[in-house]
C-alpha cells in the first residue's frame, strides 16, 4: 500500500478514490483543502503522519515548542485569511497547543490543529503521553473531533475546515488515534465533503430592522461607527467606508479592527477604549448613535458598562447572535454577515452633513494632542512611542506588524498607523504574551513578499524566544524590535497607578538580546537614543536575513491615556501636563 | 427565573458534555436534564431546566446553537406546553402499614409497581408540584421513604411541532423541518420544499 502511494506524484488521489493509510489521508485531505504550510512538532503518537509527509507537497515548519505551532498557524491565518494548520503529538504536545488555541478562539481565527493520540484500544487508560485533549480543548475550540477510524479522518478534517472558516471563525481540533493513522481506508476526497454549511439559525436581518437602522442614521446628529475585526473577516472594508463617507460619520476602531479603515482617512478617529485617545472615547460618550460593525463591546472597549454611551442609540451589526445584548443593549440588532447587511442597508441610507459634529470632535483633540510625546522635543531619551512612530515612518506603514502583549502593543496601536487590514497581528481577546515571535513566523509564511516586524516587550519575547531557532532553520527574513524597559511594563504601570508603586515581581532581568540573537546566527544591535533609531531600523530592513533590534527604552514610561478598570470611558487618566520622565532635573 | 430549553442534538459521544459544559462555564446550575431518543433518527431530544436571569435565555439559546451537534433549540419560557416528570419512590411498608400507602397512591393517581414484604415502589407521573406533594405526604406518613428517583422535567409545546414553531419564529435550521406525522421517517425524507 505504502509503496503505491510513495510513487504517487500527482494529485490523482484527490479525484479517484484510492486506498491510503490514515496518515496519508491526513496529508491528502490537507492538500485537497489547499494547505501548503503546516507548523508542528513530531512525537510518538503522530509519527505515522510525519512518516507520510514526504509524499505530499506540503512544507512543514519544525517549531521549538508546540505553543509556537498554534501561534504560527494563527499568525498564518491572520495574515492570509486562510486556515492555519498546526500539528502536534499526544499528551504534552497537545496540551502545549492549548494557549495558542485559546488565543485563536478569543480572536475568532480559523485554525485547524491536528493531534495524534494513543491507540484507540488504550484510550482512557492513562497510557504513556495520553491526555484527553478533546476534553481539555472543548471550551476553547469551536468544535473538536476524536477520530479512531481511518475512514473518519478525511470527513473530520474537511468538516473541521468548514467549521473553522464559517460564520464567526475559530479554531477546531482533530485528535486522531495512532491506530487510525496506521490503518488503511479508501480515500475519497469528494465523498468526505461535509454537509452544506448551515448558518446559525438565529441570524436575523429583516426589512423592519433595516428601515429602523436607516431611520436612526438619518436622524442622528452625533453618530460614530465602531468598526471591529468582523469588518475584515467579512471583507466589508468598502461597505464600511461607503457608509462612513456617505453619512460623514467618524469611525472608531477596536484593537483588532485597526487597519479595516484607513488611519489616514479624514473620518478615522483611531483606536477606542482603554488606551484610545480621549477624544475618541469622548466622542463615543457624547454620541447619539453608535453603529457597531463586527465588534463585540469587549470590556476593554466599553469601560464601565452602566455609564457607557448613555446618550446613544445602538445599531449592532454582528454575525454571532450570542453577542447581541451580551454587554450593551442594542436598539436595532442586524444579526448577519456584516458585508451582506451593509449592502442591504446602504441603499436606504442617504447623504448627510456631519460637519458640525466632526468640528466638535476636532476641537476636543486640543490639549491632548499637544502633549503627545511626538510633539515634545528630543531630550536624548528613547521612548517606545518614538520607536513606533519612526518604525511607521520608515516603513511607510507598509509592513505586517506582529505585536506581543503589553505596553508596546498599545504604543504600536497608537503610533503605527495601519491603512490596510491584516497589517497588524496581535492577540487582543486573550492577551497572550509570547504570541509575537511565533505568530510573525506564521505571517511570514503567509506573505513571504511582505516586510514583517515583530514588536515585543522584553518579558513576552522571552516566553517564546526559542523560536529564534525556527527562524534560522527556515531561513526566513523577520525583523525583531524588542521594546526593552527592564519591567513587565504594563503590569508595572498598573502597580504605579493602582498599587502604590509597589513594583512586586515586575522588574525583569533579561539576557543580552543582541548576544542571544548572535548565538542563533542572527545579527542585531542595541539602540539607546532616538538619534540611532532610523539608522538601526534601516539596517534591519536592508539585512538579508532576520535582524534583531534591542530598543533600550525609558524604564518607567506609561501608556497614556488610560481608562482605569471599572471607570467610565470619559474618566480617562490623561497624559500628564508635565511629562515627569521628560522633564527631570538633570534635563535642560 | 426558571428557564426550560428543549433541544434536538446529534446522538453522538460527548454531545451531552458540550451542552452541560456551556452551563458550567456560565456557572449556571442545571436543575434537571432529561435526554432520550426523538422521532428523528440520529437525533436525541433533551429538556434542560435551569435558573438564570430573564435576559440570559436569548444568549443561552444562541450559544447552544453555536455547538456543532445542536440542531434545534427551543426556549419554552411561558409558551403553552405540557410538562411531566416521572418519579419512582421506594417506601418501607409492611403488611400492616401498606393500606395507608395504597390510599395515598389512589388519591395521587400513582401506581404501585413493586411490592415486597417490607417495601413497595410507587410510580408517579405528573407535574413537579404533584410529585413534591406525594413525597411530602409520604414523609408525614408512618412509612419511611427509602429511595427517590426522579427523571427531571420533560416538556413539549402544545399544538404545532416544535420545528414549525421555531421556523415561524425565523430561527430554526434549514433541516429543522418537522415530519407531519411522527412515524420514523428516515432523515431527509421528510424535508418538504420551502
Amino acid at each position: 500500500m505504502g509503496s503505491n502511494a510513495n510513487q504517487q506524484t500527482s494529485n490523482a488521489h484527490l479525484t479517484t478514490p484510492t486506498p491510503l493509510t490514515g496518515a496519508e489521508i491526513v496529508w491528502a485531505t490537507l492538500v485537497g483543502e489547499g494547505v501548503t504550510d503546516v507548523f508542528g512538532y513530531p512525537g510518538g503518537a503522530i509519527l505515522p503522519v510525519y512518516d507520510a509527509l514526504r509524499k505530499f507537497p506540503i512544507h512543514h515548519t519544525l517549531v521549538r515548542h508546540e505553543q509556537g505551532a498554534s501561534h504560527m498557524a494563527d499568525g498564518y491565518a491572520r495574515a492570509s485569511g486562510k486556515v492555519g494548520v498546526a500539528l502536534a503529538t499526544s499528551g504534552p504536545g497537545a496540551t502545549n497547543l492549548v494557549t495558542g488555541i485559546a488565543t485563536a478562539m478569543l480572536d475568532s481565527i480559523p485554525v485547524v490543529c491536528i493531534t495524534g493520540n494513543v491507540s484507540s484500544k488504550v484510550l482512557g487508560t492513562d497510557a504513556f503521553q495520553e491526555v484527553d485533549i478533546t476534553g481539555i480543548t472543548l471550551p476553547v475550540t469551536k468544535h473538536n473531533f476524536l477520530v479512531n477510524r481511518a475512514d473518519d479522518i478525511a470527513p473530520a478534517i474537511r468538516h473541521a475546515f468548514q467549521i473553522a472558516q464559517s460564520g464567526r471563525p475559530g479554531p477546531v481540533l482533530v485528535d486522531i488515534t495512532k491506530d487510525a493513522q496506521q490503518a488503511t481506508a479508501i480515500f475519497d476526497f469528494a465523498a468526505a465533503k461535509p454537509k452544506p454549511y448551515k448558518p446559525h439559525p438565529m441570524l436575523h436581518v429583516d426589512d423592519t430592522a433595516l428601515t429602523q437602522a436607516a431611520e436612526l442614521i438619518r436622524n442622528a446628529k452625533r453618530p460614530v461607527i465602531l468598526a471591529g475585526h468582523g469588518v475584515s473577516e467579512s471583507g466589508a472594508m468598502e461597505q464600511v467606508r461607503t457608509l462612513a463617507e456617505r453619512t460623514q460619520t467618524p469611525v472608531a476602531l477596536t484593537l483588532l479592527g485597526l487597519g479595516v479603515f484607513p488611519a489616514s482617512h479624514p473620518l478615522s478617529l483611531g483606536m477606542m477604549g482603554m488606551h484610545g485617545e480621549s477624544w475618541v472615547n469622548d466622542a463615543i460618550q457624547e454620541a447619539d448613535l453608535l453603529i457597531a460593525c463586527g465588534m463585540r463591546f469587549d470590556d476593554r472597549v466599553t469601560g464601565k458598562l452602566s455609564s457607557y454611551a448613555q446618550k446613544a442609540k445602538k445599531i449592532h451589526i454582528e454575525i454571532d447572535p450570542a453577542e447581541i445584548n451580551k454587554n450593551v443593549k442594542a436598539d436595532v440588532a442586524l444579526v448577519g454577515d456584516l458585508r451582506a447587511v451593509l449592502e442591504d442597508l446602504l441603499p436606504r441610507v442617504g447623504g448627510r452633513d456631519g460637519s458640525a459634529w466632526l468640528k466638535t470632535i476636532e476641537a476636543s483633540k486640543g490639549a491632548s494632542a499637544v502633549r503627545d510625546i511626538r510633539n515634545l522635543p528630543d531630550s536624548g531619551h528613547l521612548y517606545a512611542a518614538h520607536v513606533m512612530h519612526d518604525l511607521w515612518r520608515l516603513t511607510g506603514g507598509d509592513a505586517v506588524v506582529v505585536t506581543d502583549v503589553g505596553q508596546h502593543q498599545m504604543w504600536e496601536a497608537q503610533y503605527f498607523h495601519h491603512e490596510k487590514p491584516r497589517t497588524l497581528i496581535t492577540s487582543g481577546g486573550l492577551g497572550t504574551m509570547g504570541f509575537a515571535l511565533p505568530a510573525a513566523i506564521g505571517a511570514k509564511f503567509a506573505c513571504p513578499e511582505k516586510e514583517v516586524w515583530v514588536v515585543a516587550g522584553d518579558g513576552g519575547f522571552q516566553m517564546t524566544a526559542a523560536e529564534l531557532s525556527t527562524i534560522v532553520q527556515e531561513g526566513i527574513k523577520i525583523n525583531i524590535a524588542i521594546i526593552n524597559n527592564g519591567y513587565l511594563g504594563m503590569v508595572r504601570q498598573w502597580q504605579e497607578f493602582f498599587y502604590d508603586r509597589n513594583y512586586e515581581s515586575t522588574p525583569l532581568v533579561s539576557p543580552d538580546f543582541v548576544k542571544l540573537a548572535d548565538a542563533h546566527g542572527i545579527p542585531g544591535r542595541a539602540v539607546r537614543t532616538r538619534g540611532e533609531v532610523e539608522d538601526a531600523v534601516q539596517e534591519a530592513r536592508s539585512t538579508k536575513g532576520a535582524y534583531l533590534l534591542n530598543f533600550l527604552v525609558e524604564k518607567e514610561d506609561s501608556v497614556y491615556p488610560m481608562i482605569p478598570v471599572g471607570s467610565a470611558l470619559h474618566e480617562m487618566i490623561l497624559r500628564p501636563h508635565k511629562n515627569p520622565l521628560l522633564e527631570q532635573p538633570d534635563d535642560e | 427565573m426558571m428557564h426550560t430549553f428543549v433541544a434536538y442534538v446529534e446522538d453522538l459521544p460527548g454531545v451531552l458534555t458540550r451542552v452541560a459544559s456551556l452551563f458550567r462555564r456560565l456557572n449556571i446550575n442545571i436543575h434537571s436534564l432529561t435526554v432520550g431518543r426523538s422521532e428523528r433518527p440520529g437525533l436525541s431530544r433533551l429538556t434542560l431546566v435551569c435558573e438564570a436571569s430573564a435576559e440570559a435565555g436569548h444568549r443561552i439559546r444562541a450559544s447552544l446553537y453555536k455547538l456543532e451537534n445542536v440542531v434545534e433549540v427551543d426556549d419554552i419560557a411561558q409558551a403553552p406546553s405540557v410538562t411531566r416528570e416521572l418519579a419512582l419512590i421506594k417506601v418501607g411498608a409492611t403488611k400492616e402499614t401498606r393500606s395507608a400507602i395504597f390510599e395515598l397512591v389512589e388519591v395521587f393517581r400513582a401506581r404501585i409497581v413493586d411490592l415486597t414484604a417490607d417495601s413497595l415502589m410507587v410510580e408517579m407521573t405528573g407535574v413537579e408540584s404533584k410529585i413534591e406533594g406525594l413525597i411530602e405526604v409520604l414523609k408525614q406518613s408512618d412509612s419511611p421513604i427509602l429511595e427517590i428517583c426522579r427523571s427531571g422535567k420533560m416538556t413539549m409545546r402544545r399544538g404545532h411541532h416544535t420545528s414549525r414553531v421555531l421556523r415561524a419564529m425565523g430561527s430554526a435550521g434549514d433541516d429543522a423541518i418537522e415530519p407531519e406525522s411522527v412515524d420514523l421517517t428516515p432523515e431527509g425524507a421528510a424535508i418538504e420544499p420551502e
